[in-house]
């Protein structure tokens, strides 16, 4: 799309002759992370059936075909999407807000979208007791969805209401940080007074899984990411604009408040469905957008978008490979993996640069 | 007053700014009657407080005006919708940029914004405005540059590229001197005046350069903190006294002889200044940081300036020899010594 548009300009070929090949390279890694996570798993699938599978053509085992199809194949599309859609609503945000520390969990996204399962779960359960997420049929699933989306847009509303009025980011993040300690606080009352099997339902679903996607939810999940990713995608110049702040935009003729709009109601599309289907997936939304501007070297989100989807689906790839714990029949939760993964890449990125800032001056 | 073209670009009427607090309307400044012709730079100064940025901003359209009207080529600016409005006004804020990933020509490029589709694509025109805008700062040769690279005065620069990439007949810059070094602030003003002359722009910005302001403007703008705005060319503005009583709240005393503001309050006697030319200039500046007041009229202390430099000062106390001084230094050593011991003996003229 732009991408190769956009180098075709000779200045912008100056500016960084590799960010073709960078993107490249990256949907390169996506493909071999795609085909790795479905190859590794209790079941060991040789590379070469996943690919022939994927292909739809018959393997030696029909059971792998049935183990690609069923589980693996919904459990990567789910890591893509997971992946592709937390970086793109961790870029929004910290554009939007003009703060590298933003993410959808730093300001209380991934908290709302929390208390917005945990309504549907704990209340719901009680009603139907001991309903999971995987029992629920098309229509639960859109109520979870609904439930964590509105969650997330409810918490992101409250947290640009007051950045009107507080205008300090750092403030601001403050704020966001109260807003979901306030959110977690009444998740945690609200199971205080459950039943223990409500709590375990609710606790499982805060550990992040890729599985138990499938047939439907993925449907719904695929579907509800791609809105969001569009509305991202349509958005990359407002957020081009807001790169200078918010009256540098306004003087440009954004009317910054649509385009506010539209990056929350993106952010919040995204980081709630994921987080609905998937639990809290930590720091894929917060290190991916450092990690591909870093890489590519641009600001320019016609760029970074795309840059950032490839980045954020090749880690929750790999970080979901490294989960399932290669060679042993267990796994881990993928939002302790993300974590782990996570934390050290973001420390090298900020240490990184900030020698480069220091040899400059 | 002459009008240096038909019609004016942006016209003011009972203009008020100001903002809005708990919906109580707080007045800075107004009502206002402005006009911006093309071709002219206008300095807008002011102390601080005066509302010299809210006025900025207003114009702009970043605050909405309290009262009166702003129109532009006939049309009322509040009837513009955003992106044509920044067809006709582009600004350089005081805001800190904070990208620092972007490159110096990613950032021009942002200027193309209100032009552009809704996916952002530059045209081939559009390219072509950013590179001039490019070359006409002198910023083409850090192009690729990180902004997050540049100094102060290079940034200053660029962001007066990327608005002027905008392509509005009407630019508006907030303190665009500021955080500069002396050189830098000098290149920028003719930068300005240049650029005002060669595109037909009308340049507005507000500064607290004073002395620059008044050699660089084609018009002044002056806002005193009472909010009552004088315009008229700098030099009519100091004749007539609205330059030194714009300021006179801040402290400052303006002298129109010199066309600058006194640093140092006059504390000494009199000295009798003979001499012209640039020794006789720096003697006077060394006589007044000292506290003397120099003044063309017989005085008990008289200093003769030497006609060209390397030569000798000559000072003379009333009814003692003169004394011969090789450097500035010496002669306020001895000056110095020669008040001290009028002031100390009774009976002398101070």
């Amino acid at each position: 799309m732009r991408p190769a548009q956009l180098s075709a300009a000779p200045a912008s070929l100056a500016a960084g002759p590799r960010r073709p090949a960078w993107l490249l390279a990256l949907a390169g890694l996506v493909l071999l992370g795609f085909v790795l996570d479905i190859a590794l798993g209790p079941v060991r699938i040789p590379v070469l059936a996943v690919v022939k599978t994927l292909l739809g053509q018959p393997t030696d085992n029909p059971a792998w075909a049935f183990i690609v199809r069923e589980i693996r194949l919904p459990k990567a599309l789910t890591a893509l999407a997971v992946g592709s859609g937390l970086a793109v609503s961790g870029l929004q945000m910290q554009t939007l807000f003009r703060n590298p520390l933003a993410g959808p969990s730093a300001l209380g996204l991934t908290a709302g979208a929390g208390l917005g399962v945990a309504v549907v779960m704990l209340a719901g359960g009680s009603v139907a007791n001991g309903f999971a997420i995987r029992a629920l049929g098309l229509a639960g699933s859109w109520t979870l969805v609904l439930a964590a989306t509105t969650g997330a847009g409810l918490v992101m509303a409250l947290v640009l209401a007051l950045s009107a009025r507080v205008r300090d980011n750092v403030v601001l993040l403050i704020v966001g940080l109260m807003l979901a300690s306030v959110t977690g606080a009444i998740v945690s009352l609200w199971q205080y007074f459950s039943a223990p099997e409500q709590i375990q339902e609710y606790l499982l679903w805060t550990f992040g899984s890729l599985g138990g996607v499938v047939g439907s939810h993925l449907a719904v999940l695929a579907a509800v990411v791609g809105v969001g990713l569009v509305l991202a995608f349509a958005s990359a110049k407002p957020l081009n604009a807001l790169l200078l702040g918010e009256n540098y935009a306004r003087s440009m003729g954004l009317t910054v408040g649509r385009s506010r709009t539209l990056i929350i109601a993106s952010t919040s599309l995204l980081a709630g469905a994921i987080t609905a289907f998937c639990g809290p997936i930590g720091f894929v939304g917060i290190a991916v957008p450092h990690l591909t501007r870093a890489l590519l070297r641009t600001a320019d989100h016609r760029l970074l978008l795309p840059g950032a989807c490839l980045v954020g689906a090749a880690l929750t790839l790999a970080c979901d490979c490294v989960a399932q714990l290669p060679g042993s029949q267990t796994s881990l939760p993928l939002s302790v993996v993300t974590s782990l993964l996570g934390a050290p890449v973001v420390l090298w990125v900020v240490l990184r640069r900030q020698n480069i800032r220091s040899s400059l001056t | 007053m002459a009008l240096p073209s038909p019609a004016p670009l942006l016209t003011a009427a009972d203009l008020v700014v100001g903002y809005t607090a708990k919906k109580t309307p707080h007045p800075v400044a107004g009502p206002l009657q402005l006009a911006l012709w093309p071709g002219e730079l206008v300095c807008l100064l002011g102390p601080n407080g005066a509302g010299k940025s809210t006025l900025l901003r207003t114009l702009a359209g970043l605050q909405p005006a309290l009262g009166g009207q702003l129109t532009m080529g006939g049309v009322s600016l509040a009837d513009l919708r955003a992106p044509e409005r920044a067809r006709q006004l582009s600004i350089v804020l005081t805001d800190r940029i904070d990208a620092g990933n972007l490159t110096v020509r990613e950032l021009v490029r942002l200027g193309r914004h209100p032009h552009t589709g809704w996916l952002g694509g530059l045209s081939a025109h559009d390219e072509a405005q950013v590179q001039a805008a490019l070359e006409a700062t002198g910023t083409e040769a850090f192009a690729p540059r990180p902004v997050g690279e540049l100094s102060d005065g290079e940034r200053q620069k660029v962001l007066l590229a990327r608005a002027l990439a905008q392509d509005t007949p009407v630019v508006l810059l907030d303190e665009p001197t500021a955080h500069l070094d002396l050189p830098n602030r000098v290149a920028l003003m003719r930068l300005l005046h240049r650029l005002a002359r060669q595109t037909g722009k009308a340049i507005l910005l507000s500064t607290h350069e004073l002395d620059l302001a008044l050699q660089a403007a084609d018009r002044v703008w002056l806002l005193p903190a009472t909010g009552a705005l004088r315009t008229g060319t700098p030099e009519d503005l100091v004749l007539s006294g609205d330059f030194a009583a714009a300021f006179v709240h801040e402290g400052l005393a303006f002298d129109a002889a010199t066309g600058t503001f006194a640093l140092h309050a006059p504390t000494g006697p009199a000295v009798q200044l003979v001499g012209a030319g640039a020794a006789a200039f720096w003697t006077r500046r060394a006589l007044e940081r000292e506290g003397f007041v120099p003044t063309t009229e017989p005085a008990a202390l008289r200093v003769t300036v030497p006609p060209a430099a390397p030569a000798t000062w000559l000072s003379q106390a009333a009814g003692q020899p003169p004394q011969t001084h090789a450097t500035i230094e010496e002669l306020l050593r001895a000056l110095r010594k020669t008040a001290d011991a009028q002031a100390a003996a009774p009976g002398t003229s101070r």
